[in-house]
């Protein structure tokens, strides 16, 4: 008995050492990092960026409010509501569109002989793996004054003048959907792909129409999937920074550039960091409803 | 059955959106390329073949520093990465539970539950006053930092092939009398380097890809390729940055050929 408590520690202690320098490293350079804007969060501005060392709940008071300078009265603010109501209604509207593009060509690539998926499959993984900055400018390429669009419409005659398309909320989601989509096709695929379709032509043989084998029969095997698409999507679009920076300026800005900001010209560090972790917050919420879903779907049909 | 023309694969629209998808993807990457050798000076106004975008970066000093940093930054980083993540895995796998697992698991996924941007200012706050005590503004920042986010990346495949492997292989080089240290090196080891290489592969693409963390804790000149990207942008948009990106474009599509070579030949 003793020697096998021994034993057990002994185990225990050896799987601490090798894990130790990937959980030292991540626990310096990730998580207290993050430990440190918490506490930031918490002071007051310093006059050239920085912070001093004076406890102040300034930094979350103006998340949502601002001080009127004149009269000190409190009102929401607006410019912080509007970034705010625009990052999540952009990311769900983005979330959508790979929906709506994504789940039908997840479809396509799950049903074709088998020899063939693996081409369509590199087809989504290229994309994937390709640098997120790069495919912005591609996708930059497209929309911009004098880009293929503009181009195109002109030489047609069908308008006399560029239609001025970046720096739009438009722009911001063109950009994000097209950098997303694959991310929404890949876990919808290995959903659908492990899906036995002779349980949909059982339904189909037992006289189910074909909405309702749908509906009923591959959905419910198809949703995980689905579901880890959209998060997959929502959760990045929410914290992105380079493709608005790029597509949206400063005039189309998401919570990401707000961030940026208080860093840069804003140069109000307890503000940002509150920002940051309201960021933050908003994305674990998402994952939290995330493993809600999947394991209570899991239950239900274990 | 009467119905034997019906397939319930078929979904009457999916295809099409399929088709449009890949349309999608693949348009705005083949327009960039084309736009990086046009011999013409104005961008989308084509003028001939030519590679003098090419030429120009290949003579451009902060480019070329630039894809060095880059290189090395991201060759270092994927190294620590995987390195530390096989250990992190060999610790987690195959056991029967130990105290403290749970807390691993979830240290070693924390960094995918963030988002860079707000990694990318509370690593700028501590960073900045380490720079400022030490004095020191080399790459060894960026190196740590990247393979801090690179662990969760290189941690995955190596973790799945672990848990897929056989354990009577081992034992039996156990029973056969090896030691420990020399049944993993000729044992677990070699089954384990196809997940090992897909690790390194997958971090070293996740550092390549890499914007906002470097762009926040970079030194003067110390520019990788795609804060170089994004400076020159910030200027004006060239048929030089066309020729770039369209470098970059190339590694990522001899990086996925390449797994996607190594894959095969496993099976």
């Amino acid at each position: 008995m003793d020697a096998e408590a021994r034993a057990i520690r002994a185990d225990t202690r050896r799987r601490w050492g090798l894990a130790l320098p990937a959980v030292a490293i991540i626990t310096l350079f990730s998580i207290l990092p993050l430990a440190v804007v918490l506490a930031y969060s918490f002071l007051a501005p310093g006059d050239f960026g920085n912070v001093r060392w004076q406890l102040s709940f300034e930094g979350w008071f103006g998340v949502l409010f601002e001080r009127d300078i004149f009269d000190d009265t409190i009102s929401l603010s607006d410019a912080h509501l509007t970034i705010l109501g625009r990052s999540i209604t952009l990311s769900l509207i983005t979330t959508l569109i790979t929906l709506i593009l994504g789940v039908p060509t997840a479809w396509f690539i799950a049903t074709r002989p088998a020899g063939q998926r693996a081409f369509w499959l590199f087809l989504i993984t290229i994309p994937f793996w390709t640098n997120l900055l790069v495919r912005t400018i591609a996708v930059q390429e497209m929309i911009r004054s004098d880009g293929v669009f503009n181009r195109l419409l002109l030489s047609a005659g069908v308008i006399d003048a560029p239609i001025q398309m970046m720096f739009t909320n438009f722009a911001v989601l063109v950009g994000m959907a097209y950098v997303f989509l694959p991310l929404m096709v890949l876990p919808v695929y290995s959903a659908i792909e492990k899906f036995d379709f002779r349980l949909a032509e059982a339904g189909y043989d037992l006289y189910a129409s074909r909405l309702y084998c749908l509906r009923k029969v591959i959905l419910p095997q198809v949703r995980p999937g689905i579901i880890a698409g959209s998060i997959l999507v929502f959760v990045p679009s929410l914290g992105a920074y380079v493709t608005p920076r790029i597509m949206g300026g400063g005039k189309s800005m998401m919570l990401g550039n707000l961030i940026e900001m208080q860093f840069g010209q804003g140069r109000n560090w307890p503000l940002g960091a509150a920002l940051a972790l309201t960021l933050t917050a908003l994305v674990l919420v998402a994952l939290v409803w995330y493993t809600r879903l999947t394991s209570g779907g899991g239950r239900r049909r274990g | 059955m009467a119905d034997r023309a019906f397939d319930i694969r078929r979904l009457p629209g999916a295809a099409t959106l399929a088709i449009a998808c890949f349309v999608i993807l693949y348009i705005p990457m083949v327009i960039l390329v084309a736009n990086s050798f046009n011999a013409g000076k104005v961008i989308g106004r084509w003028e001939g073949l030519s590679l003098q975008w090419y030429l120009r970066a290949m003579e451009n000093e902060t480019f070329l520093a630039a894809a060095r940093t880059s290189l090395i930054l991201a060759t270092l980083a994927a190294l620590i990465a995987t390195l530390t993540a096989t250990m992190a895995a060999l610790a987690t796998t195959r056991s029967r539970g130990f105290r403290g697992e749970g807390t691993i698991h979830i240290v070693l996924n924390q960094p995918l539950m963030v988002p860079e941007i707000v990694l990318a200012i509370a690593l700028l706050i501590i960073i900045a006053q380490i720079k400022q005590a030490t004095g020191y503004t080399g790459l060894g920042y960026l190196v740590i930092a990247h393979s801090a986010f690179c662990i969760p990346f290189a941690y995955m495949p190596i973790r799945a092939r672990l848990e897929g492997m056989d354990l009577t292989l081992e034992t039996a080089a156990a029973d056969l009398y090896a030691s420990r240290l020399y049944a993993f090196r000729k044992v677990t080891l070699p089954l384990l380097a196809p997940g090992i290489l897909a690790g390194f592969m997958l971090a070293f693409v996740i550092s390549l890809d890499d914007v906002v963390i470097s762009d926040f804790l970079k030194s003067p000149g110390q520019d990788t390729l795609p804060t170089y990207l994004l400076g020159e942008l910030k200027r004006n948009l060239t048929s030089e940055i066309y020729a770039i990106s369209s470098l970059l474009l190339l590694i990522s599509v001899l990086v996925v050929a390449g797994s996607w070579l190594l894959s095969r030949k496993k099976t």
